[in-house]
Order: structure tokens, then C-alpha cells, then sequence
């Protein structure tokens, strides 16, 4: 049987595609179908041919087999040391047998790349930094799911979520009114203790346009609040907008590159209506590597850049805090040992090294380094959508080890996280292994510790 | 046999090594597509250049970076094997004589003891790289038919220098292997791994522009 009803090369459409998709537990009737979904090999090879130049072609066609990336890669580590899990076998088994064959691959063999692609490799990365040729097998692997997706071998949930991008422009089904309502009765909620508190929808010119992850709307709206507490004491001139308020990009982890497209440019159109000096990101890393660095690229801009210029929330944080728009209350730094959590899109992936550092100067009296740290830290153990999807838990939760032992390693108990993915990760690790860890984003630290001005407090 | 071996087939042998690495230099700077790489390459040319620059220093360093010290042994094997082979080639004073006599160039040459240790710490670092290979499973499994003759290829080739350079009972012997082998590596570099030759500047320079241009190197120097 070529095309199945659920698993198919086509992607989502309607609602009524997604609904079905949503309808099927677990994936039962879809991972069913793709046994049997054909390869339309001349497609793939076409692809490859229009899509594989220089870069990536030398990349294959070069590697030393030295395995210098064997140990870089914490999958290969976390699983015994498995030369089945050496970054440069990953590839070359894969994509470089793709290559080689000139599209005619079977079936089994599309189904092995997609459990290859999705639940040995999570993008992070770190392999290029360790390979002498420079040769990065994060971007190599995030090239094969782009074939693979296009081909209809893509994990459940991944489908689902690009379809969601596809039709609401989010990873969630968020409208319009269910976001401007959610921060309306958030607003309300918060007035009798922060009066005067706003989130000032649409505005134009504004200094700061804040953008989020679809997630905190749906489910953890008190992000959106805290950001809003945080903006108010710093005295900032913010805006959200009503609708390309979405930074995240479930499509990216799916490779299905012409909803990455879709959804960047909602997020763009929004930052060129209302004309603000900048963007400040939420505390989430592939969202920030989704709109700030990738982006760009999808849509087609030259410059490699976005509209308007996008900050990090840890950027903006780690200003606010130098320049004094906000101050910790001295009394309430934090006393005992924490660590944090390097994310590597926007660390390695971004150059955001420093400014967690100087957040931790401010917020933290004993903060402890993980080993490695910074652009060489180790993924959570849930990027790259691995955390989603549940045909691969066994393997995430192995993944989550590595990160289980640098914590460890450092003496703390709590962890700041300020990434969706790696603070998910870090919970999960909780709950699988119990290590008697906490851990937290920033912005509800932040608001119980900054000081805050006389006029903001509620008149006794 | 010598005298076909330095003929025109070394000749033909430099041509196609220099022309067909040329090539494949100027191919993959004309292959790269700021679209499909995802890097905007022409608009911020000076940060990727700086970037570039930086991650190939970075690497042809001894332990210049967390990958080197990460792997100390392997590294130094590394080098000596790489160092032997891309110095002693170039100003060995047999080779200067060569060259004086062939192209009438006065090429500078290195002391003969010096050479020496050159070459056989890169035969020996070639040996353990070798073993290295053989005995970890991390490297085995990635290792094919072609790695292992490369190194075969390479091995003889140092090899056979250093033992003609004894002026041994079997001198033409030796002399002629390591000819052989040396036009080999020349025929071959072009169209084989050894390509890395000139394609390891590339592809170093390609990934540190795209740190230095796109991840991060506008902002922060990566720390290679």
C-alpha cells in the first residue's frame, strides 16, 4: 500500500487531517501505515541533487574516520560507548547510504534513518565543534529529517506539530482571541497585587516587542504574567503582538522547511506592523534558533538577519541587571548551590555564553559551573523534539543521564533552566531517576527577588 | 625504472596534483549557497572571515582545541604523522637537490638529522594511528577498504624514504617504492580523501563563518 490515511508524503492541510492524526492513539494506525508507505526514490534523488551542494557533500564525502566525534556525542556515551551511536557512523549509515544508493532505498531502511535521525541525534551540535574538518553532523542529521519528512517518515507527534504550525501558525491550537483573552484575564488577575500592570497588545514603535512559546499561552500563562511584572518594574516600553507572538517551530525539529517558512514569516510580519526597536525572546532555546538564527534563511532574507534586531531573554535580563533597570534585594540572592543549564541552540548554536554568567553574579551567592560548561555543554537530553515523542521515551530517558551526572557533579540541588526543552528534560530527569533536584526558569525567580519600586506597590 | 619514475611522469604527476586540488578548491567555494548552507556568506563577509581564520588556527595548533586536549595521545600522533609529512617533503635536502637540477631553483633545505627525526616520528605516529584504528570500536567501525589503504599508501611511502636515505644494499629498491608511492599520492590526491590536503582549509574556513557570521561570532568568539 503506498499512501496510508495518517502517514503519508503529504503534509497537514485541514483540520480535519489534524483531528484525525490527534485521534489516533499513540500512533498506532500511523507507525502501522508507514510500514507500508513506498519511497518515491526518484523524488529523493531529485532532492538531493537540487539540495546537496559543496558543504554537505564534502562533509560526507571527506570524513577522516578518525572518531574523534565518538566521544563528543553524549548519545554514543550514555549508551555504553556503542560504535553504533559514533556521530560520524550515525551519518554515514544514513544519509551518506541515501547518497550512495541514489535514492533507492526501501522502506525498512527509511524507517531505520527515521529512528536514526530522531532518537540518536538531537541537533545539538557538539560533534562539529569536535570534528578537526569541522564537519557538523547536528546540521547533516537536521538536513536527512528534511528528506525524510518529505518522504512521509516523520514521527507522530512531529507530524502533528507541524501540522499545527501549518494551520494556527503555533505549536498549539492558540486563535487570535484565545491569546488576547488569555493575557486579558491574566492582566486581571495580577492587578490587585501589580496595579497599574498591562500588557499592551499591538502597540506601535514600541522599545520591545515580546514574543513567546506557544506553551506558555495554553498552559503556563503565569510566564506571560511574570514577563509582564518584570517589564513593569524594569519600566520598559513593551508590546506583545496579537498575532506572530509564536517563536517556536515544531516544524524545524520535523525538518518540514516550508512550514518553518510559514510560520517565520507570521512572526516577522507581526515585528514589521508594529515597527519596535527590538524583540526580546522568551526563555527558550530552539525557539530563539528557530526565529533568530535559522529563520532568517527560511525566509528568504539575505542579510541572514530578522527585521528588527532579537535578544535573547537572557540578553535582556543580564542588561536590565547591569544597567540597574533591575536590582536583586540582596537579602533574597540565592544562598544555596545552584547551576545552570547551558542550552545549546542559543549557547553553542548563538553565542549567549556570558549573559547567564552575569545573571548568576547578581542572582546567586555559591553558582556552580557544570563540566563542560558553555559552548561545549551537553544537550539536556531532550532537544530536538526528542522530549515529544513517545516512540523513543525508553531512549530519551537514557539520554537524560549524561545530564543527571553533571548535575550531580556540581554539589547542587537546583537548577535554573532557561530553555522550554532543557527545563522539561530536567523535570523529567527528576522524575525518572529522583536525584532531589528543583528547578526553575528565571522570570519567577527574578520576580521574587528584584526590588521594586515605591509607586508599583499597591496603595494600603 | 627511475628514470621513467622522475620523467615526465612526475611531471604530469605535479600537474595533476596541483591543477586537480585547485579545482576541487575553487568547485567548493562556488558550490557553497548561502540558501541551502543557511549562511549569509557575501553581507557579512569581514565577521565570517574572522571567523574562518580563527577556526583554522585554532585546529593546525597542538592542542588548540577542547578536541585535541580532550585526546592527547592521538593528537600527538597526529601531528608528528602530519608534520612529518607536509615538512619533511617539502625542504628535505634530497628533494632541493631534485629541484635544483631539474628547475634550476636554489630551494631551501632543512639539516639532514632534523629530517630525520621529522620522518620518523611521522612513520611512527603513522603506526599508531594505525593501531589506533585496528584497536578501538569507535574507530574500527567507521574505518573502510580505502582508510586503510591510505595509510598503507602513506606508511610506505615514509617508510621507503627513510630507508633510502641510508643509502642501503638496496638503495634503487627503496629509492624507486618511495618514487612510486610519492607519484601515487600526487595522481591520487585530487580524487581521494587526501583531497583534505587543500579541502581541510576549506571546510574549516565554511564552518567558522557560519559561527562567526550566524551562530554566535557577532556576538562571542567561539571557543574551538
Amino acid at each position: 500500500m503506498p499512501e496510508g490515511k495518517l502517514c503519508n508524503k503529504k503534509p497537514v492541510s485541514t483540520r480535519e487531517e489534524l483531528d484525525a492524526l490527534l485521534g489516533d492513539s499513540n500512533g498506532r494506525q500511523y507507525y502501522a501505515e508507514m510500514e507500508n508507505l513506498d519511497v518515491d526514490a526518484e523524488k529523493l534523488w531529485a532532492t538531493i541533487q537540487k539540495t546537496m551542494k559543496s558543504r554537505t557533500k564534502t562533509w560526507l564525502e571527506i570524513c577522516a574516520h578518525c572518531g574523534l566525534c565518538a566521544d563528543s556525542c553524549f548519545l554514543y556515551s550514555v549508551n555504553g560507548r556503542d560504535p553504533k551511536q559514533v556521530p560520524s557512523y550515525k551519518i554515514q549509515s544514513t544519509l551518506g547510504e541515501i547518497v550512495k544508493q541514489k535514492g533507492k532505498v526501501s522502506n525498512e531502511f527509511m524507517r531505520m534513518c527515521m529512528d536514526t535521525a530522531w532518537s540518536k541525534c538531537t541537533c545539538c551540535n557538539r560533534c562539529g565543534s569536535f570534528c578537526p574538518y569541522g564537519i557538523d553532523m547536528g546540521v547533516m542529521f537536521s538536513y536527512l529529517r528534511g528528506l525524510l519528512h518529505s518522504q512521509g517518515f516523520v514521527p507522530w507527534e512531529l507530524k502533528i506539530g507541524s501540522g499545527m504550525h501549518r494551520l494556527f501558525r503555533a505549536q498549539m491550537d492558540v486563535t487570535v482571541e484565545e491569546f488576547v483573552d488569555t493575557c486579558e484575564w491574566m492582566v486581571d488577575e495580577a492587578l490587585e497585587e501589580w496595579p497599574c500592570l498591562e500588557i499592551p497588545i499591538d502597540k506601535e514603535d514600541a522599545d520591545i516587542v515580546y514574543m513567546i512559546n506557544a506553551r506558555e499561552a495554553k498552559h503556563y500563562p503565569e510566564d506571560i504574567v511574570e514577563a509582564a511584572i518584570l517589564f513593569h518594574i524594569a519600566g520598559e516600553n513593551w508590546t506583545m503582538p496579537s498575532s506572530g507572538w509564536e517563536m517556536t517551530s515544531l516544524s524545524m525539529f520535523a525538518g518540514d522547511w516550508e512550514a518553518c517558512k510559514m510560520q517565520v514569516e507570521t512572526v516577522y510580519e507581526a515585528m514589521e506592523r508594529l515597527r519596535p526597536k527590538r524583540m526580546v525572546a522568551t526563555e527558550c532555546g530552539h525557539a530563539y534558533r528557530a526565529t533568530v538564527i535559522e529563520g532568517p534563511y527560511w525566509a528568504g532574507r539575505p542579510d541572514g538577519k530578522p527585521p528588527v534586531e532579537c535578544i535573547h531573554y537572557v540578553e535582556w535580563v543580564a542588561e536590565a541587571l547591569e544597567t540597574g533597570k533591575l536590582k536583586i534585594d540582596p537579602a533574597k540572592r540565592i544562598k544555596e548551590p545552584v547551576t545552570v543549564q547551558d542550552s545549546c541552540n542559543y549557547v553553542r548554536n548563538a553565542g549567549l555564553r556570558e549573559c547567564t554568567r552575569i545573571i548568576m553574579k547578581h542572582m546567586a551567592e555559591d553558582f556552580r559551573e557544570m563540566a563542560p560548561n558553555k559552548e561545549h555543554n551537553y544537550c539536556c537530553g531532550g532537544g530536538g523534539g526528542f522530549n515529544g515523542i513517545g516512540r523513543y521515551r525508553k531512549q530519551r530517558n537514557d539520554a537524560l543521564k549524561m545530564k543527571r551526572e553533571q548535575i550531580l557533579a556540581t554539589g547542587a540541588k537546583f537548577v535554573i533552566a532557561p530553555c522550554h526543552n532543557c527545563w522539561d528534560a530536567i523535570r523529567d530527569l527528576e522524575e525518572e531517576y529522583e536525584i532531589g533536584i528543583r528547578w526553575s526558569f528565571l522570570k519567577p525567580l527574578l520576580v521574587k527577588m528584584v526590588e521594586v519600586p515605591e509607586h508599583l506597590l499597591p496603595k494600603e | 625504472m627511475y628514470e621513467i619514475l622522475t620523467g615526465p611522469l612526475l611531471w604530469i604527476a605535479f600537474a595533476v596534483f596541483f591543477v586537480g586540488l585547485t579545482a576541487r578548491v575553487v568547485l567548493y567555494f562556488k558550490g557553497l549557497d548561502w540558501r541551502l548552507d543557511r549562511v549569509a556568506y557575501k553581507p557579512h563577509m569581514a565577521a565570517g572571515l574572522k571567523g574562518g581564520v580563527r577556526s583554522v588556527y585554532r585546529w593546525i595548533l597542538p592542542f588548540g582545541t577542547h578536541s585535541w586536549r580532550a585526546k592527547p595521545i592521538f593528537t600527538i600522533m597526529f601531528f608528528a604523522f602530519h608534520v612529518g609529512l607536509v615538512i619533511v617533503p617539502l625542504f628535505l635536502e634530497g628533494h632541493a637537490v631534485m629541484i635544483k637540477s631539474g628547475l634550476g631553483i636554489d630551494w631551501p633545505s632543512m639539516p639532514q638529522i632534523l629530517a630525520d627525526v621529522l620522518a620518523i616520528a611521522a612513520f611512527l605516529g603513522g603506526v599508531g594511528i594505525a593501531i589506533r584504528r585496528i584497536v578501538l570500536p569507535e574507530v574500527r567501525i567507521l574505518t573502510d577498504f580505502k582508510d586503510v589503504m591510505l595509510l598503507v599508501l602513506t606508511l610506505t611511502l615514509l617508510f621507503s624514504g627513510i630507508m633510502a636515505s641510508y643509502h642501503t644494499a638496496n638503495y634503487s629498491f627503496w629509492i624507486n617504492l618511495h618514487i612510486l608511492c610519492g607519484v601515487i599520492v600526487l595522481l591520487t590526491a585530487p580524487f581521494t580523501k587526501l583531497a583534505h590536503i587543500a579541502l581541510f582549509f576549506c571546510t574549516r574556513i565554511q564552518l567558522g563563518m557560519d559561527f562567526g557570521i550566524k551562530r554566535g561570532g557577532m556576538k562571542t568568539n567561539f571557543d574551538w
